[in-house]
């Protein structure tokens, strides 16, 4: 390299043009550009569209829609915690005495839920809490609810991304 | 042309030189955040056990500590919970099996932060730490003991300081010298024939010795290490000095720990464990009985009359939200077995639930390999690491005991 270094030095020195200096600067400069955007490149971390992880939505077939939520308000890995779903029918008015089973997992480990949800209490106003649900490791979970209720059964998935 | 070429490639390596020279990060934010997760200064104080309310009560401490390390505790007079679970040892006894009155199945766990635990053994089967300890006095391979004599033992050595926590011993007068429900054909004819008062008498005399052990259990804690420093400084943006320094390759390891080899996924928080049972492959062990971890244990628990639901328990039932709300059948159980703690791990060769590897080589192995279970579903994937990137891995899991 010191060989090439002193090449272009001497070859200025024998006169060459001064508009292939600044190609040769040009091209220098570009092959610096391409460097350093092929390390940010490489070193970035790339988000993947993830899943949809919104805390509210209709049920697979339309019949409610579904809200869930910590009940309070955070959610902290590896504890036991209560959540709320609440129902409503799509036209807004509350979803009583409805019938709900809790399944779900992690898609990427091959297993389900290390705990067993159940919906323990009816809070008035559509709102179901569901107990027991424990996240022990960071990554993407489903928790599936199949509902049954007066209106009819349908069922929801929410993803949740720790 | 040539020339060109040579000054284009010339200003590249000038470019990767200057980018080589700048000052880089080692750790990502995300990978802070996770390294400090794993710190023992982010370990939250011990909970109360409301289902044992001499828990916390410091005569009950010295009377399970007495227990813990007393022979007297099994027929016999040659084993305690100390025989397997070695002071000096981690409370752990090297062997790939646990070896009592007789040789047990399965590898001795390490007590370090025991009272944490959800779930107890290596499959879970008991619900509570006083009950966990209830369970190696009866069984045959360990202590080999039987509730009525246990029950008898007490009184007649340590009465006196069993009345003066527990309040005061039943009459035994009439109870069988030996008898229990799980012991051998005479001491269940003989726990049958007892009445169902005296019977719950002795289970309560019986739970209470739980008790008793499970409060000295809880002063056994997992102490600072190496990594703990290192994570400490780093979070702290201290530079990391003496022994907190990683070297390289355990700086490497660290970062396959948290990233590449997906280690953290269930070795998480300041214990290493999630505290959940998972089949990870670990083939079974030659002409050992099958054994097939959570999925029998969870009828285990749920039969057990000193589980959480039974009467023994002391505050209410809220406490039990873990037994409640256990998953009780699928495919997931099969040969699942709980994630151990790693710190310390380094020290206490062999591993895995029944000993099958005996250095931390050959477990980094088989979670690279990642073959599959021969029963059940595997949940880990092949890595695939270089034999550096394995050498790494254990070069970090050895500051978790240095």
């Amino acid at each position: 390299m010191l060989r090439a270094a002193r090449d272009v030095i001497s070859r200025r020195g024998a006169g060459l043009a001064s508009i292939w200096r600044y190609i040769l600067a040009g091209l220098g400069l570009a092959a610096l550009l391409v460097g350093i955007l092929t390390v940010v490149y490489l070193t970035a971390p790339h988000s993947a569209p993830g899943p949809d992880t919104s805390r509210s939505k209709k049920t697979a077939s339309g019949l409610f829609v579904a809200s869930f939520e910590p009940e309070r308000g955070v959610i902290r890995q590896g504890e036991l915690q209560s959540w709320l779903l609440t129902l409503k029918t799509s036209a807004g008015a509350p979803v009583e005495g409805a019938a709900i089973t809790v399944s779900g997992g992690m898609p990427q480990h091959n297993h389900g839920l290390p705990t067993s949800p159940q919906a323990t209490d009816y809070m008035g106003a559509g709102r179901y809490r569901i107990d027991g649900v424990k996240f022990t490791m960071s990554g993407w979970w489903q928790l599936r609810f199949a509902i049954s209720a007066a209106a009819g059964s349908d069922s929801v998935v929410f993803n949740i991304l720790l | 042309m040539k020339r060109l070429l040579r000054l284009a490639s010339l200003s590249a390596l000038v470019a990767l030189a200057l980018l080589g020279g700048c000052d880089e990060p080692e750790f990502s934010d995300a990978e802070k955040n996770t390294i400090a997760s794993l710190a023992l200064n982010t370990l939250p104080a011990l909970k109360a056990d409301t289902t044992n309310q001499y828990a916390d009560v410091p005569a009950a401490a010295a009377l399970g500590s007495t227990l813990f390390f007393d022979v007297g505790m099994s027929r016999g007079g040659t084993v305690s919970c100390s025989t397997c679970h070695k002071i000096d040892r981690q409370f752990q006894d090297d062997l790939p099996r646990a070896v009592g009155v007789g040789h047990t199945n399965r590898r001795t766990m390490p007590l370090a932060g025991v009272a944490r635990d959800p779930w107890f053994f290596w499959d879970g089967r008991r619900d509570s730490l006083w009950a966990q300890a209830l369970t190696p006095l009866e069984n045959p391979l360990e202590q080999a003991g039987n509730r009525a004599a246990f029950a008898h033992y007490i009184k007649e050595r340590f009465g006196e300081r069993y009345e003066r926590i527990f309040g005061p011993l039943p009459d035994l007068s009439t109870v069988p010298a030996n008898a229990s429900p799980l012991g051998t054909e005479a001491e269940k004819a003989a726990w049958n024939a007892m009445p169902a008062r005296q019977a719950e008498d002795v289970n309560r005399v019986f739970a209470n010795i739980g008790k008793a052990i499970a409060a000295f259990e809880r002063s056994i804690e997992p102490g600072q290490t190496r990594f703990d420093r290192f994570a400490i400084d780093l979070a702290t943006g201290t530079k990391p000095q003496g022994d907190a320094a990683f070297s390289p390759e355990e700086i490497l390891g660290l970062k396959l720990f948290i990233g590449k080899a997906n280690c953290v996924t269930c070795h998480n928080g300041p214990r290493f464990t999630d505290n959940s049972f998972h089949n990870t492959g670990v083939p079974p062990v030659k002409d050992l009985p099958p054994d097939r971890g959570r999925v029998d244990a969870v009828a285990q628990v749920q039969a057990d009359p000193f589980n959480c639901f039974g009467k023994f328990r002391d505050g209410d039932e809220s406490a039990c939200r873990e037994l409640r709300f256990m998953v009780k059948d699928g495919q997931q159980l099969v040969r699942a077995y709980k994630t151990p703690s790693l710190r310390g791990a380094a020290t206490r060769a062999p591993y895995m639930h029944a000993g099958q590897f005996s250095t931390l080589d050959e477990v980094v192995a088989h979670y690279s390999k990642a073959a599959p279970s021969v029963e059940g579903v595997s949940e880990i994937h092949p890595l695939e690491l270089s034999d550096r990137e394995r050498a790494a891995l254990v070069a970090f899991l050895k500051t978790l005991s240095e």
